[in-house]
């Protein structure tokens, strides 16, 4: 199914968006080109859920501890984050630009039985409607986004009183130069080249200044660390490449 | 690609077999909140029935955290006599090996429990457990997986379909479910039997253990509750069929000369039983959306009582990998899953198979110069500390890096 092309906001990027049109099939399969984002994906919905649960106090152990919380997935791709969101219990919705990637997680939420509402809609268009959500995630999104300003107070207005707004990305250090972009893109072939931009990496100093000014406080952050000999990802304090945040906007 | 409405009945997990392997995972998985269905051609009243399982099994110290933490010991308390003590000793040799409890320092070296005993306690713990759906009697006619599929497909006999994320095959060590998978497996038959038997015996057993090794191969006198011992008698098959069929006071008269007299006057009661010693290795633990547990995966020779607690370390890592899994709300199916069991599962039973068969060849012989190294190995182990508390701790079950019911933690 493909619907009309709605012009596309300030904040996208065509060519960004046409390059994950172009991988939306091969999303789920855990050893083609998305392998080292389900790889990373334990890690990143590990410090989700775990801050979602002590925010809301839920228990950790139950198999539904995000029950009843209203979810926004912005960039969702493929839904390797939605999915799971869905599973742990909430009312999920995800938005991705890429109209393919929208059909190729629509086409795998319905073999997985799992009620998702998708959207190839900009967050701007939630925002100026005034949709609200518990929870909004934008992952490994904004360093693809054209003005980060806006996308990012677009994301904070989506979050409600109370809620939480989570955003990873990459940090832009000599670091993350050497390892995302020379190291995974060049030398591991990890993800393919041009995937990323190291002008558009974003520092947290930056993120945190810009929902400070929308309302949110950042309570949490970590690294994220890949662990050559496990071939896992871990939570780490060092935010020089990868790293997640978790801000929060007060009670009303 | 098949859609989940195709199903009669989708859960999280469809175990075929519902012995001890498949109720001991399912009752961990329902436990943690995986909707799991057993599918199991026996009816439960006959699986639990005096006659239809003659063997004890060796409950090592990390398999009895395990089934405290399920919540099982309140069943299998009365049923469990503590090992205190494991003398073993080469035919009428003087060298022995003691492995007294107090060496590795914590409560006993394990327990000895009816396989009955286990199978009733499964029952129990799991009857009103939400969740859980036990189909019994049922057969499987096919398990139906495919590389990319959404989900795994059980048939069974009268037509109906389960879904399920993963199957499991806990079907034993002929594994029909492993075989259709096309999963190949090494396997040999021992030269040996192993006659099973209870004996009531009129002086205490004071929870000693006695293994002994005689021509035919090892011959074990389990402690039971009360004066009872479980014999494991190991014979060669030529010789097996002939004790089997004597009458019970030529059948006594054999035992007694194995058995010794340090127990006092001793009586067989209850049947005896003959089972066929072999080893099966799969030769890969996990296939698209199916991983194999138990016998399924891997037979062993009983000369170290370490079947089932092998079986229950494949369980508590299996479980531990989907629950996990699940708590990320991730696809609990996937190869990632199946692989991080596998890679789990592997070295130790690897290791634990070619340990006893080494143990079963070794001691099977009576030529005069293995013998007497293995007397002189036997009595090396014995007076080296660092050797003898590695393979307690690895036969109790708490080497490597353990699984969190293994470790006595929650799931």
């Amino acid at each position: 199914m493909h619907r009309p092309h709605a012009p596309h906001p300030a904040t996208a990027d065509s060519d960004e968006i046409a390059r994950f049109d172009a991988l939306a099939e091969t999303w789920w399969d855990e050893s083609g080109p998305m392998a080292p984002l389900h790889r990373l994906n334990p890690t990143r919905i590990a410090f989700i859920r775990d801050a979602a649960v002590a925010h809301w106090r839920r228990d950790p152990r139950i198999v539904d501890p995000l029950k009843g919380l209203d979810l926004l997935d912005v960039g969702c791709g493929g839904g390797l984050i939605t999915e799971p969101m869905a599973r742990l219990g909430a009312r999920v919705t995800g938005l991705d630009l890429a109209e393919r990637n929208v059909a190729a997680a629509q086409a795998h939420a319905a073999l997985m039985d799992l009620d998702i509402r998708y959207r190839a809609t900009p967050v701007e268009e939630l925002a100026a409607a005034g949709e609200t959500f518990d929870i909004v995630l934008a992952l490994e999104v904004v360093e693809h986004v054209a003005d980060l300003d806006l996308f990012l107070a677009a994301a904070a207005r989506c979050t409600r009183p109370g809620g939480l707004l989570f955003v990873a990305t990459l940090n832009r250090t000599a670091k993350s130069f050497a390892t995302a972009i020379v190291g995974a893109e060049y030398v591991l072939g990890w993800v393919p080249r041009g995937t990323h931009q190291w002008r558009r990496f974003v520092r947290p100093a930056e993120i945190v200044g810009r929902l400070q000014r929308d309302g949110l406080f950042t309570e949490d952050m970590a690294g994220m660390t890949y662990a050559p000999l496990s071939g896992d990802w871990q939570l780490s304090r060092d935010v020089s490449v990868n790293y997640i945040l978790c801000a929060a906007r007060p009670p009303a | 690609m098949r859609k989940r409405s195709e199903f009669d009945l989708v859960v999280d997990v469809a175990i075929v077999g519902g012995g001890m392997a498949g109720m001991t995972l399912a009752c961990a998985l329902a436990q943690a909140g995986v909707s799991v269905v057993v599918v199991d051609r026996e009816a439960p009243e006959r699986a639990l029935s005096a006659g239809f399982d003659g063997r004890v099994s060796a409950i090592a110290l990390g398999s009895a955290q395990m089934l405290r933490g399920l919540g099982l010991w309140p069943h299998l308390d009365a049923a469990a006599q503590p090992i205190l003590d494991i003398r073993i000793t080469d035919g009428a040799s003087p060298f022995i090996l003691h492995y007294d409890h107090t060496e590795v320092g914590v409560g006993p070296l394990g327990y000895i429990m009816e396989n009955r005993a286990i199978r009733a306690a499964l029952f129990a713990a799991t009857e009103n457990l939400p969740g859980l759906t036990v189909l019994a009697p049922c057969s499987v006619a096919a398990v139906d997986t495919e590389p990319g599929g959404s989900s795994a497909r059980v048939v069974l006999a009268d037509g109906r379909t389960v879904g399920a994320r993963l199957a499991v095959a806990a079907d034993g060590r002929t594994s029909p479910v492993r075989t259709a998978a096309g999963i190949e497996s090494i396997a040999w038959a021992y030269p040996q039997v192993g006659i099973v038997c209870t004996v009531h015996h009129s002086l205490p057993h004071n929870g000693v253990a006695h293994e002994r090794f005689l021509p035919a191969g090892p011959f074990a006198m389990l402690p039971m509750t009360g004066n009872r011992c479980s014999l494991v008698w190991t014979e060669r098959r030529t010789l097996a069929e002939g004790l089997m069929a004597l009458d019970d006071a030529a059948f006594l008269d054999e035992l007694s000369w194995r058995f010794g007299d340090h127990l006092g006057a001793i009586e067989v009661i209850g049947p005896r039983w003959c089972y066929p010693l072999s080893v099966t290795l799969a030769k890969s633990y996990v296939a698209p959306r199916l991983a194999l547990v138990g016998d399924a995966a891997h037979t062993i020779h009983p000369i170290a009582g370490q079947g089932f607690n092998l079986g229950l370390r494949d369980i508590a890592a299996l479980a531990e990998a989907v629950v996990d899994a699940r708590r990320l709300g991730l696809d609990i199916g996937t190869d990632s899953v199946l692989r991080r069991y596998e890679r789990w599962r592997r070295f130790d039973s690897i290791v634990m198979l070619g340990v006893t068969d080494g143990l079963n060849r070794l001691f099977s012989n009576d030529i005069p110069p293995i013998k007497l190294a293995r007397d002189l190995g036997l009595a090396m182990v014995d007076r080296v500390p660092v050797m003898k508390r590695a393979f307690m701790r690895h036969a109790m079950g708490l080497a490597g890096e353990p699984p969190r019911l293994i470790r006595g933690e929650a799931l």
